[in-house]
Parts: C-alpha cells; structure tokens; sequence
C-alpha cells in the first residue's frame, strides 16, 4: 500500500480510468479481478482502493468506454464483469499516448535539473 | 461519448435505480467477501478477516453512495434532501408548526404593510411625470391656504417657472335624474386642469382653453365610476345632458379607470369653473387650490421664490386684501400622501421589528432543535456524511421551513390586506383612495420573496454556522448531553437582541395608546351620546329667498320632533367635528389693526343646536328663534374667542365685524360658549363665532338630534321623515356621534358654496 491513487487524486487525474481500461484489454473482468490485476502486474506498488474504484467504474461506463454484464465466476458465483468498448478502446490510447507525453516531459526536466545540480 | 448518451444512460439509471442499487451493493458485497477469502487465505482466522476485510473496506455505504453520485442528476440528491428533511418535519410537527406559524406571521404582517406602502408612497401617482406637478396654494396664518380666483389669475399670467397652473375646487350638486335627486359630489376646475396632470379623457374630450369662463356653456366631465354606476357604461353618454342642481350640463367625457384625484377624490363629476361663485368674485376671498406643472429644467425651489416675489407684488398693489399672503408650493404627492407617509412608515417600522423577532424565535428554534438532534448528526457523520452534505441537509431544511412559511405568508398577507382596507376610516379612504389598489401585485409578490429569502439565508447561516463549529464527533463522545457550546455561544445574544427589539416595540406602542388615549379624553364640549345627525341639501331653485328656507327650516323642526323618541333638534351649516373649514377674517373695532388676518370659524346655527349639543354657556345669552332678519345681528362666540381677542375683558355687548368694519358685517356679541370641537379632534381648540342661521340662511345645512333612544336606529326614520317633508331634498351622510370618533364621511374638505 505504498501508493493509493484514492489518497493522491490530483497527482496523475485520470490515471485510475486509465489502468482500468488497460487491464481490460485482455480478459473481461470483475471489479475484484481488475483491482488484484492492478495489484499483481504493480508489484504491490499500487493499491487501487474500493472507494475510488467503484465510482471509476461507473464514470467510466457513463461514458460508453466499458459494458458491464452479470455472469458467472469460474467458482459459479454471480458477478459484474466489465468488458473494453471499442470507444473504450480508442480513449485508451489517448490516454496513453497524452500519458507517455507528460512522463517524458517530466524526465526531461528532471533529467535538466541533474545536470545543473 | 456525446453527452446526449451520457445523460440518456443517466435517465436510464435513473429509470431502474432501485435495480442499479441493488446490483452495486451485491457487486460490492462480491468484491468484499473476496478479500475476505483472501485474508484467510493468508492464515487469517474467519473472524480476523472479516474484520480486516472491513477495515480494508472503510465504509461501503459511502463507496455506494459516490459510486451513486457518479451516475445520479444533481437534483436527484436535492430531492433526497428535500424528502429527509419534510421527514424531519412531519416527526416533529410541533416545531414545525410553531416555525412556519411564525415565519407566516411576521412575513405575512410586513408584507401585508408593504402593500400599503407600496400602493401609497412608491407607485408612482397616475399623471403624466409626476414628480414636475406641484401643489401651488398661497401662504397666510397658515402655511399653506386656498388661492382666491383673482390671485390665481395674476399667478398664473405673471408666473415665469410653470409651464401651466390650474385649480380646482369642492362642489355639491343635487343630481336629479328621473324622479329622484340626489346629492353628488363634484369638483368645479380650471379648462387646463387634466392637461396639466397629464390625463386624457376615456372617451370624448376634455376641456378647452376658455371653456371655464363664465357664460360658457355647461359642460361636464364623468369619472370612470360614475359612468359605470350612473350610465351603466354606455359609450353613447358623450353629448347627453344631465341635470345638476337643476342646470343641464352636456356630457363631454369621460375620465379613465386609472384617473384618481385624491384631493377631490369623491368627486364624480368634473365641471370647468364657468359662472363665479360668490366667493370668486372678491379678491379676498380664498376657495381654490392650485396644480402646476414646472417648467423643464426648473426646480420647485424656484418657482416657490418666482411665486412668492408674486405674491409680494400682489400684496403692494392690493394691500387690504392681500396683506401678508404669500405662496407655497410643495410636491403634489406630498399633498396626498404627507399625511399617511408617517403612519404607513411607522407601521412598516412595527412590522420589521415583528418580522425580526420572529426570525429570532425561529433561529432559536432551530439552534435548540439542532441541539437535540447532535447524536443523529454524529451517527450520520460517522456513517459517512461528510460535513458540506450534511450542511446541505440542513440548509434544505431551513429553506423548506422558510418557503412554507412564505407560502403561508402569502395567504396572510392577501387576508390582512383585505382586513385592513376595511379598518381605514371612511374619511381617510376618501382622501387617500390609492390605498384601496393595495393588493397582491408583482412588488409585493417581489417583496415577499425577498423576506423569503432573507429568511431562507438566516436558517442557513445558522445551519452552516452549527455544522462547522462543531466537530461531528463531539456529539457521540458527549453523548449528546446538556446544552450545546453553539446554543451557549448563539442563543445567549439571541435573547438579548430579542428582548431590545420587543422592548422598542412595547415602547412604541405604549407612546401609540397613550395618543390614542388623550384623544378620546378630549373635551369636545357637548355630549355625543344619543346624538344623531344627518347633513340635507335643498335645490337651488326650489327656495330662493331667506324667508321660504327659514319657512322650510321651521317646517323640518316640527317634523322631525314629532317622530317618537325625538328630545331636540338643532341645524347647523356645518356638524361639529368635521374640519378647521368656512373661516372668516375678523376685527373688532376699536382695537389696533394693521391688517392681520384673524382667522376664526365661522358657524351658522340654529336656536336649537346649542341646546341639543347640551352645550356650556359661560355668559351671555345662547341665540334664540328671535335672531332673525327683523332684529339685529347677533353672534355667540367661543371661549376661545373670548380669551384671544377679549382678553381680560368682558366681550358681552362689544361688537365684531370683518376686515373693512363694513356696516353690513356688524354684529353684538350675546354670549360666550364653551369650546365645542368644530375640527378635528387632533386639533386644538380653535377660536369659533356662531351666526344665527335664520340670519344666514342656506340651502345646504346639518341636522343634529338628540333621541332618548338608540340613535342608530333613528337614523332611517329621520331621513324618512325629512325625505317626505318636501320633495328633491337631498339627504346624505347619516350618522351618529359616538364618542372620541375625530373623522366622520361626508363633511371635510366638501365646501358648498352658498348659492
């Protein structure tokens, strides 16, 4: 629980939406699967908190970019399993490409900072 | 994704949102026994993980509702808001009842006055500009007094600030149409008068330039009442005649419903000034009131200095007659609502300070509600609330509680309004007839929503003002025992500030009662109890000469002392308490004079008037049926009279006459009086001279009578019985005279002029 995205909202806005519909691109899942996936791929480094996560969800499929479906786990229980929209998709990587875009530009100012420092 | 589809998912949700809630919940319940199993997974016991899970957790309600939040409209959690608190409401129907109840009462009550307010001193008089028309009268021992006919002509051609002067006067005529005549008032004007206002006739014309002339022929005006009352509405009036005191006038037009003239404001028929009356034809003899209109670009100051330097002159070029007139002038709207100004601006002051306290009661209220309900805020926070939705709570119920209360109020104000028009006396209505327009309209509607409002934000300051001093979880430590730091911080100086406005309320309503309370102790000078009176109007032609009036007097004496009950009946030309009206200019010869006007009341009245009064003779004789025509004049003054131009001497037998100590206007004291009331009763005692009616006899006069019986109920007989005594006599203003009543219909500010 090193970083909370929930604590830090306005540190990288729009992040959260951002690695949901990324973890989505492989396999449909559930609110639980997509926390853990975070969780797992992260390194245990991000923590995606409920509380930001279900609200996250339902932005997001107010904007069209996943579907939500009730089906059945492999341990036969119900649940909701949200799927990548194409227009998901497609704000995906936007968001990605704007994402990298800022990464590099903060790397390049830190980058300048150590060579004057 | 376009908003439409946002908001048309939004509505969709909206649509089956029980559903959505349920699948959130069981989504989230999902998501929670997972990381339930994951604990114990870890080596957790069963109870260990649901507990960590739990805390891993926090507060799933809050998750539901952002996740909720998210999807929901704005107004949908408005109108959870507005459902709780009406459920706060109902539970507690006490406090609520007593809130609105107030709120209604104190909102209700000042709006009620503004409508007064509003009707009198901010809607704007119904003339053309009228803030440029001007009361224009001349000035003498009292401020401000009538014009006479020939100074208002010399004003009104020497005049350089005022684009245009007109006046205008009281009139009675006896309206006969068909068979049956009745008095009607009516106002006699100047052939510029409504151009002057800025008024133009409904239908028909109005006046031309020198049809007010003498020998003009006769022409009238209807208002918008008298042609819907007296000729049903039928555009086809213009050019009839109608019969006023026995002269055919042609009708030439009609007013407009909007046209009111306060000063005249009973006056149903407009006439130009045509032939002189009497008084008209004197210099010194003053019946008119002037209106002007100021030039552009002149100020009233202005043409005060332009009119007095006027009258200056006037006063050189006719010294006995125009000695020590000046001019005044001062807005027309001071003219007709300068005297209810101070009482409608008082009431208004009562009722804010009514609406205060009652903001303060409410605001009370509130903070002492609030304090019982300190556990219920700290669970609710402690479930999630955050503070801001919880001030929003209770924002929504403070606003709930004003607009019921403003509703109500509504009603209160429309009730109080019609309650009100009814308690203002009959002679100040008549004087002040903008205020029967007083009603619901946009600017009170606006009004009320401002205090509306203004109440809405005081219940919401308190309610911020409580949410933020106090930490939510004070309220569960304290276990919400005894009263609250906020109560002890506000309510203190709540009771202060309460207790200040309601001792000025106390205070102003005490001085108010104790006004109240030396008028109804003023000695009037006679006995009102068991009087009736009645004022009767005889046409013009019908009785000529002095001898058939004094004839027709003697007649209507017997008469009416035959009708059972009867004690004593006396006339006199004008009832007591009516007003400070029909003066006369007084000297006495053998005292320095330089002119001065000594202004008394003059009062024609029979042998009987003093008696049925039940009067106080001081010296003297009362005048009897002897003072008549075949002996000398006499004349019966007041002791204040006496003490004014007697003093120290004994006035029986002296002489008094007028200005000029004509022959003619001589007369010998017979008796001093005590001081009966003639004018108000606000006034002071005024010196009074009292002629004999039959050696002044005149076709309009009043009848006093003294029943032993309910006088009330006399009333119909005794117009009865004068109606059959001659025919086309006219009979209006019945009343009785009960105790401490300073204004009664009918006889102020109506001048007949003698025919």
């Amino acid at each position: 629980m090193v970083a909370s995205m929930a604590k830090n909202p306005d540190l990288l806005p729009g992040t959260l939406d951002m690695l949901i519909l990324k973890t989505l691109t492989r396999t449909p899942l559930h609110g639980y699967g997509i926390a853990q996936s975070i969780k797992r791929i992260s390194d245990h480094v991000l923590t995606v908190e409920e509380g930001s996560l279900y609200p996250a969800l339902q932005r997001l499929l107010l904007q069209g970019w996943v579907k939500a479906e009730w089906k059945r786990t492999e341990t036969n229980r119900r649940a909701r399993f949200y799927t990548l929209t194409a227009a998901g998709r497609k704000q995906l990587g936007l968001e990605v490409s704007q994402f990298r875009q800022m990464i590099e530009a903060i790397g390049r100012v830190l980058e300048d900072a150590q060579e004057v420092g | 994704m376009s908003v439409l589809g946002r908001w048309a998912r939004k509505v969709a949700i909206l649509i089956r949102r029980n559903q959505f809630a349920d699948e959130l919940k069981e989504e989230i319940a999902f998501h929670h026994q997972h990381v339930e199993e994951d604990m114990r997974a870890r080596g957790m016991s069963a109870e260990e993980a649901r507990h960590a899970a739990s805390r891993q957790f926090g507060n799933t309600l809050q998750i539901r509702e952002r996740s909720h939040e998210v999807v929901g409209f704005r107004w949908e959690t408005v109108v959870q808001d507005v459902r709780f608190a009406l459920r706060q409401l109902v539970r507690q129907p006490g406090f609520a009842a007593t809130a609105i109840a107030m709120l209604a009462l104190g909102m209700g009550a000042s709006t009620a006055i503004f409508g007064f307010v509003d009707a009198a001193l901010i809607q704007p008089l119904p003339y053309a500009q009228p803030n440029r028309l001007l009361d224009v009268d001349e000035s003498a021992t009292s401020p401000r007094s009538n014009l006479s006919y020939d100074d208002y002509q010399d004003w009104k051609a020497m005049n350089r600030t005022l684009a245009s002067l007109d006046v205008y006067t009281g009139m009675g005529y006896l309206l006969q149409m068909g068979s049956v005549s009745e008095p009607v008032s009516a106002a006699r004007v100047s052939d510029g008068f409504f151009h002057t206002l800025g008024v133009r006739p409904m239908l028909g014309r109005d006046f031309l330039p020198g049809e007010d002339r003498p020998s003009q022929p006769k022409i009238v005006m209807l208002t918008y009442g008298a042609w819907k009352r007296r000729f049903d509405g039928h555009s086809d009036v213009i050019g009839r005649s109608v019969n006023l005191s026995g002269g055919e006038y042609t009708i030439i037009g009609v007013l407009p419903p909007s046209f009111s003239f306060a000063p005249r404001a009973d006056a149903e028929f407009w006439v130009p000034l045509l032939d002189k009356s009497n008084c008209e034809t004197r210099r010194s003899c003053h019946n008119l009131d002037g209106v002007g209109r100021l030039r552009d670009g002149v100020i009233a100051q202005a043409a005060l200095s332009d009119l007095k330097q006027i009258a200056a002159q006037l006063a050189v070029r006719y010294p006995i007659s125009n000695h020590g007139q000046g001019a005044t002038v001062q807005p027309l709207s001071e003219l007709i609502v300068g005297r209810v100004r101070p009482i409608l601006l008082m009431l208004l002051a009562g009722v804010g300070l009514l609406l205060l306290i009652a903001c303060v009661n409410v605001a009370s209220l509130v903070l002492v509600q609030s304090e019982s309900r300190r556990r219920e805020i700290a669970v609710r926070g402690a479930l999630g609330a955050t503070s801001a939705r919880l001030i929003r709570q209770f924002a929504t119920e403070g606003l709930l509680l004003s607009a019921a209360g403003g509703s109500c109020a509504l009603a209160l104000a429309g009730c109080l309004m019609v309650i009100l028009r009814g308690l203002v006396p009959k002679a100040m209505a008549d004087r002040t007839p903008f205020l029967g327009a007083a009603g619901l309209n946009a600017h009170v509607g606006f009004f009320l929503a401002a205090m509306t409002l203004l109440a809405m934000l005081v219940l919401t300051g308190i309610s911020t003002v409580r949410g933020s001093l106090r930490d939510l979880h004070d309220g569960l430590s304290e276990g919400g025992r005894g009263s609250g730091r906020v109560w002890r911080q506000l309510g203190g100086k709540l009771v202060t500030a309460e207790l200040a406005v309601a001792v000025v309320l106390l205070g102003g309503a005490g001085l108010l009662g104790k006004s109240l309370y030396r008028l109804l102790r003023v000695d009037i000078g006679f006995n009102p109890d068991h009087l009736a009176a009645v004022n009767v109007m005889i046409p013009q032609n019908a009785y000529r000469n002095p001898e058939q009036l004094n004839a027709l007097y003697d007649e209507l004496e017997r008469k009416v002392r035959e009708v059972p009950g009867v004690e004593s009946v006396g006339f006199t030309d004008t009832l007591p308490l009516g007003c400070y009206c029909n003066t006369d200019w007084i000297r006495i010869p053998g005292k320095p004079f330089h002119g001065e006007h000594n202004d008394v009341m003059q009062r024609d009245v029979s042998a009987g008037f003093m008696k049925t009064l039940q009067a106080r003779l001081l010296k003297g004789r009362m005048l009897n049926d002897f003072d008549d025509a075949q002996h000398p004049k006499v004349i019966l003054i007041n002791e204040t009279l006496a003490h004014t131009y007697f003093p120290g001497e004994d006035p029986i037998g002296k002489m008094i006459g007028g200005t000029t100590l004509d022959a003619k206007s001589m007369r010998q004291v017979v008796g001093v009086v005590a001081d009966v009331r003639e004018a108000a009763l606000e006034d002071n005692a005024l010196p009074v001279e009292y002629f004999s009616i039959r050696q002044e006899p005149d076709n309009f006069f009043g009848l006093v009578v003294r029943t032993a019986q309910d006088e009330k109920a006399l009333l119909p007989q005794l117009s009865r019985t004068i109606g059959q005594a001659h025919a086309g006599l006219g009979i209006y203003g019945e009343t009785t005279m009960p105790r401490g009543s300073p204004s009664r219909p009918g006889r102020c500010c109506t001048s007949f002029p003698p025919g």
